[in-house]
């Protein structure tokens, strides 16, 4: 044996066992369908290396969505392969749907394995389950684990090789009879009182007490975010920058003369005889402290917030709440995930769109993401430099971009063939977020954010400088004169940050304020910036996850409805 | 007994699922969550305006469209 699949139900725990056995760290949330693509991992055991492969989540082998289809796909692909076991996880606590799966499984004659995951929390809420009686009639090794403490993980491991193919026989019709079958002489279940959870859980999808305590937890999360990211910044970052490195640049500053063509690449142009980090656009001033200083602060704090919050598992609930709203716009309620990822950073989000049904809402969730949702980089660099001209225009700026979503939602979906399909989804129990997983997930998602984004904002600079130096950016300027000058009301000088925006829109944002604009300038670019195209990381994952022909048709939406709504702000304000 | 649509079972009301009216695939698509015929199930709450309906099936809970929880029949349990 020399492959593993891990494959079950949405939300049992794959995941997190997956990271157990082969150290290779993938994001667990607690809602259905985080993992969308397959993730491969090696364990060593006993001088032997076995590949482990992560499969997305399925209830059953009759897919009903894209991330079924894959799972359903690797397991077609291995039908032949005799090195090949499959582990299938249970959550312990939920035995009877998940065997549904299992027996789909046991016909595929594929050796496997069982693992009942949630062990530890079947004795709380009364279930008691013989696993010796159900390794009888299921015929396939049984493992109980806790995959949050890894319990059970080493017996596991020990044991894959006893993977094998089970001898159980019944016809597909009478699966469920089976499966009743199984139940009742493996599974006992006793009668105990709501827990406190269960009451907060009934209480946030209540239709009336359900939407005041969505605005308290969102607006409650907004605030945390702020005040975590602005003590980052104020009492860390600029700190750091103003008092140890700044010394060091005016030190170089001086060794190269003060001005010069290497001297502007690495330290940008002195304002006013000093560094000023934003405005210098040097690969050393610039090209660190808009992703380390202003925006890596905020990252942090969104991810630590939205960590906390996946994993406690409002996110379903929330979307049963807002899931007629979100008819309207052609999707249903669960799209509010992809939209929140998405604030985080588009690319994640397109991902995330895979958990929707058909092909439609994924072309009106992803357009919508692109077009109207600013990634936290770019959120970021808003408040910083727009936040100077007062918190009015911050909230002109994301109203207008809400106003986007909602209406060219109401479009899309009036104009579009077909319709929406209805949420069907699992809601899952809440949790209190497992501390050290948090921190984990939250430490891999800010690396990630590094090992991107700070490589793409250096190469962004040092394109701005090239492009001045070269004469182009005046070139494309008058070019495009007529439309930033003409529609938008905006000087020559933000082509540049509209061509930088392919690259990175955070420092697009940062190379509006040598322009001297106006707040209402400066508002109908922070708005067109955000529309107009996604960065290039997320156009690739677009054009991946919609194919060229939709990817154009998003394109062309994105930029006129870009054109309309600048037009708009430029006449109005 | 009295067959109702899902979607007429009062919050907090048990029943036990009858059948499905939404042809096959609909079937089976609901089984794989649990709604299946002979399973009995909580009614936790409903949207206003023809929003989802949140059931308890086993030890889970399901949202689905009001859509299809009119397409699912089920008898009342009553409470004795």
């Amino acid at each position: 044996m020399n492959k593993i699949l891990l494959i079950g139900n949405p939300n049992v725990g794959k995941s997190v066992i997956f990271s157990r056995l082969t150290g290779v760290n993938v994001i667990a949330s607690n809602y259905p369908g985080t993992t969308v693509g397959f993730t491969k991992g090696i364990l060593r055991h006993a001088g032997k290396r076995i590949e482990i492969i992560d499969v997305p989540g399925t209830y059953t082998l009759d897919p009903t969505s894209r991330a079924e289809e894959v799972a359903v796909q690797m397991l077609d692909d291995i039908k032949d392969d005799e090195q090949t076991a499959i582990v299938n996880v249970i959550d312990a606590t939920n035995l009877e749907r998940n065997l549904h799966l299992t027996l789909q499984l046991i016909h595929r004659k594929i050796p496997m394995v069982i693992v009942l995951n949630f062990w530890d929390e079947c004795k709380h809420t009364g279930v008691s389950i013989n696993v010796e009686k159900l390794q009888q009639e299921l015929d396939v090794p049984i493992f109980t684990t806790c995959g949050i403490t890894g319990e059970g993980i080493k017996h596991l491991v020990d044991s894959l090789e006893q993977a094998k193919v089970s001898s159980l026989k019944f016809k597909d019709e009478n699966i469920w009879n089976e499966i009743g079958h199984i139940i009742d002489n493996t599974q006992h279940l006793s009668h105990r009182h709501h827990t406190l959870w269960e009451r907060i859980g009934d209480a946030s999808i209540n239709p009336i007490a359900g939407l005041p305590i969505a605005v308290v937890i969102l607006g409650f999360s907004f605030f945390i975010i702020r005040l975590i990211g602005e003590s980052i910044i104020s009492y860390i970052m600029e700190p750091l920058f103003n008092n140890l490195w700044t010394p060091v640049l005016m030190k170089l500053s001086a060794l190269l003369g003060g001005s010069g063509f290497f001297h502007d690449i690495l330290l940008g142009k002195l304002v006013n005889g000093t560094i000023a980090y934003v405005e210098s656009l040097g690969l050393l001033s610039t090209g660190l402290f808009v992703p380390l200083g202003m925006v890596l602060p905020y990252i942090i704090s969104f991810y630590f917030v939205l960590s906390f919050v996946e994993d406690s598992g409002y996110l379903p609930r929330l979307g049963i709440l807002i899931d007629k709203f979100m008819h309207k716009l052609g999707i249903h309620g669960l799209a509010i995930i992809p939209m929140l990822l998405g604030v985080g950073c588009n690319v994640p989000g397109a991902l995330a769109t895979r958990v929707l049904e058909t092909r439609r809402e994924r072309f009106i969730a992803a357009t919508l993401m692109a077009i109207a949702i600013p990634c936290m980089a770019q959120i970021a660099m808003i408040f910083g430099l727009v936040g100077s001209y007062g918190v009015g225009a911050i909230f002109i700026v994301f109203g207008t971009l809400f106003i986007v979503w909602i209406v060219l939602g109401l479009i899309l979906n009036t104009f579009m063939k077909g319709e929406s399909p209805e949420i069907f989804v699992e809601i899952p129990p809440y949790r209190f977020p497992y501390i050290p997983g948090l921190f984990k997930k939250v430490w891999m998602r800010v690396l990630w954010f590094i090992k991107e984004a700070v490589p793409f904002v250096i190469v962004g600079v040092l394109v701005v400088n090239i492009l001045y130096f070269s004469g182009i950016i005046q070139f494309i300027g008058n070019l495009a004169a007529p439309i930033v000058k003409g529609i938008f009301g905006l000087p020559k000088g933000a082509v540049g940050a509209l061509i930088i925006g392919f690259l990175r829109k955070d420092v697009a944002v940062g190379m509006l304020i040598p322009l001297g604009l106006s707040k209402s300038q400066m508002i109908v670019s922070s708005v067109v910036l955000t529309m107009y195209f996604p960065c290039i990381a997320t156009f690739a994952v677009l054009l991946k996850e919609l194919g060229i022909k939709d990817m154009l048709k998003s394109a062309g939406i994105m930029m006129l409805s870009t054109i309309i709504v600048g037009g708009i702000l430029n006449l109005i304000l | 007994m009295n067959r109702i649509p899902l979607i007429e079972l009062k919050k907090g009301e048990s029943a036990i699922i009858v059948s499905h009216h939404g042809g096959r695939v609909f079937e089976r698509r609901m089984s794989s969550l649990g709604l299946r015929p002979h399973a009995v199930i909580k009614k936790i709450s409903s949207q206003l305006f023809h929003g989802p309906v949140t059931i308890k099936v086993g030890n889970s809970q399901v949202a689905l469209g009001h859509g299809m929880a009119r397409r699912i029949y089920v008898e009342r349990i009553s409470n004795e």
